[in-house]
């Protein structure tokens, strides 16, 4: 007739105001819990995709050679040095190996770039190897080159952008005065390649009058041991190795910071959410001693009214739960836009990832703690001597 | 069954009950021998004070004595010392006793029917299937049932808090002042449904009132001094 979840439920109308600030206290820790388990998941697996995004997992240079185009473009490409492009064929048997690219990297000094000029990167790459590294490219206009020598070039987003080339623009290379034809202008893929000038491998060797390369761009067989493939390559003649996996790890440890205290937040607020619950439990009960009692001349049992109680809590924690991890799925993007300002390096693409999985588990969390606490108010009520239902007037 | 064969439904030798406040210790009941039959329309008169409640209290097991015995139709419930728990004295109200206070502790967020259905969710006796309707028709209750308490009058929340304690089909019906926060017309309402319900139905009715009228339609009338019962 009437059950007990029932009774529970009607309990906690009975204030609704109060009922419904701690709602909203337990909605935004839910949701705060949940956007931020959200991102340590996110997080690791964006950056995983940004470092499959290189297209390569190893590059071999020259030892001593600084490897970040970055250094390489400050220093004027004075740091550069080279290996035989015939590595490449030593390289490209090994079982561990997908596919090999050579690459060239060229800084020329431009004067008309910014105030009193800039350096201009230019990749020398193999329109037959370098694009099945990066499958991932869309051309905003025209192709890759039509062949192996050509004077041609393809732009990345934002050296386009800053030259403001068009496909069939020319574009003259600094230094050496050769011009190149515009074929292709890529979208932007958040990376450095955004910012570079590619053109045939030949042809850039031609123009800087070297018949060696820089780089060589290695993709590892899936499930291959890569480890096993650097050793290896370390007995290759003067090479250093450098392997997106140590890359990543390195970032990984800056953001361990980063991540301790965002789950210290998410613990903080659960905590602070749990207080709510058992400040309002607690109250209810406190004001509800007589009918407590009442209750138990009625014959219900300590346990009873620990349950009764107890399921209000429930109730509160789920419903309270729901609500926030709801909003989480709802805001995931905003979630986004905050943690990315806040990061020393933000990866492209979702960083707050919110699954059913993730969801389910945190609402888990937050009814399992909500029980904790209220065990408390519970037993205090099942407590509750009937007598007091009369005495207390 | 509930009674001896000679009727006897309670019986207390010796009662008493001290209370502890601190160092000072307060003796509400000394000594209260009584028997109560069944059927019986017992009421209890006496000053504030002179241990009324504690004795009633006593009697419907919802406090153990400081000494003395009681015996529930012949099942020794109190004595020797002996100290029930809260679960042990649970079960022998629920099987035994309703209540009804001075107060009427409806939940207010239930309404009239889910209230007097409310004993029910802890405790079902077999066979009370049906009674929350029969009894609120019995109270001419039936227009209010699904109105929630603040809608209805004081009259009105006692009848219902009569049907709740009544659900599960007691023996003893205890009324502590069951009418104290009623004016006149009311209290001789609520006096003629508990006349009626001893009457028809034979319930063993134990009331404390103040109210010499509601006393005398009880058939027995014991008195309470200084935590003492006395009956010409
Ligand atoms: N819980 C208690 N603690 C201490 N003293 C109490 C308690 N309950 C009742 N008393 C005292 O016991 C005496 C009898 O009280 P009570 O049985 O309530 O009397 P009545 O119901 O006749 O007014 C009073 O002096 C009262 O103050
Ligand atoms: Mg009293």
């Amino acid at each position: 007739m009437i059950s007990r979840f029932q009774i529970a439920y009607k309990n906690l109308l009975r204030k609704k105001a109060r009922t419904l600030l701690t709602l909203v206290g337990i909605m935004l820790s839910a949701w705060v819990l949940v956007s931020l388990l959200g991102f340590n998941r996110g997080y690791e697996s964006a950056l995983n995709r940004d470092i499959d995004n290189m297209g390569y997992q190893l590059m071999v240079m020259a030892k001593g050679c600084p490897y970040e185009a970055a250094t390489m473009m400050l220093q004027g490409g004075t740091g550069l040095r080279y290996i035989e492009q015939s590595m490449v064929d030593s390289i490209v048997n090994r079982p561990e190996v997908d596919k090999v690219t050579p690459i060239l990297m060229q800084a020329f000094f431009d004067p008309d770039k910014g105030d009193g000029g800039g350096i201009a990167g230019y990749f020398g790459v193999e329109a037959a190897t370098f694009p099945a590294m990066k499958p991932f490219f869309r051309f905003r206009q025209g192709g890759w080159f039509h062949d192996e020598q050509a004077l041609e070039a393809v732009m990345g987003f934002e050296a386009a952008e800053l030259e403001q080339r068009e496909v069939g623009d020319p574009i003259l290379v600094p230094e050496k005065n050769v011009q190149l034809k515009v074929v292709g202008i890529l979208e932007r893929t958040g990376t450095q390649d955004d910012g570079t000038i590619f053109v045939p491998l030949k042809t850039l060797q031609k123009i800087s009058a070297i018949d060696k390369i820089t780089t060589i761009g290695i993709k590892v067989k899936k499930d291959a041991d890569t480890t096993k493939l650097e050793t290896s390559l370390y007995q290759l003649p003067d090479v250093q190795v450098v392997s997106f996996t140590q890359v990543k790890q390195t970032i990984m440890k800056l953001v361990a910071t980063a991540r301790v205290m965002v789950l210290s937040i998410a613990i903080i607020a659960l905590l602070i959410a749990m207080v709510g619950v058992v400040n309002t439990i607690l109250m209810s009960v406190l004001e509800r001693l007589q009918e407590i009692g009442i209750l138990k001349t009625m014959g219900a049992m300590p346990s009873d009214i620990f349950f009764l109680v107890w399921t209000e809590t429930l109730i509160l924690c789920s419903c309270g739960g729901v609500a926030g991890i709801g909003l989480a799925f709802v805001f995931a993007r905003l979630s986004d836009i905050l943690v990315r300002r806040v990061l020393p390096y933000a990866p492209g693409g979702e960083l707050v990832a919110i699954d059913l999985k993730l969801a389910l588990l945190t609402l888990a969390v937050i009814v399992v703690v909500g029980l904790l606490s209220g065990i408390y108010p519970a037993w205090k009520a099942g407590r509750v001597r009937p007598l007091e239902s009369i005495r207390g007037e | 069954m509930m009674t001896t064969e000679n009727g006897v439904s309670l019986a207390a030798r010796g009662l008493t009950r001290v209370y502890r406040r601190g160092i000072e210790e307060i003796q509400a009941l000394d000594g209260v021998t009584l028997q109560i039959r069944r059927g019986e329309f017992v009421a209890f008169m006496g000053p504030s004070g002179s241990g009324k409640t504690t004795l009633v209290n006593l009697l419907g097991c919802l406090d153990n004595p400081s000494s003395g015995e009681l015996d529930l139709a012949g099942r020794s419930i109190f004595g020797n010392g002996k100290i029930l728990g809260e679960r042990e004295l649970t079960r022998i109200r629920r099987e035994v006793f309703g209540y009804i206070f001075q107060n009427f502790y409806l939940i207010p967020t239930l309404t009239v029917r889910e209230n007097v259905a409310l004993p029910l969710a802890f405790y079902h006796k077999p066979g009370v299937e049906g009674e929350v309707e029969r009894l609120l028709g019995m109270l001419g209750m039936e227009h209010r049932m699904d109105h929630l308490p603040g809608q209805i009058s004081g009259g009105e929340m006692q009848r219902v808090a009569i049907a709740r304690a009544l659900v599960n089909r007691p023996e003893i019906l205890l009324a502590d002042e069951p009418t104290g926060n009623l004016d006149t017309k009311r209290s001789g309402e609520i006096g003629e449904v508990l006349q009626e319900l001893n009457k028809s139905a034979g319930l063993t009715i134990v009331m404390v009132t103040h109210n010499p009228g509601l006393a005398k339609l009880g058939g027995r009338l014991i008195e309470m001094r200084d935590g003492q019962a006395y009956e010409n």
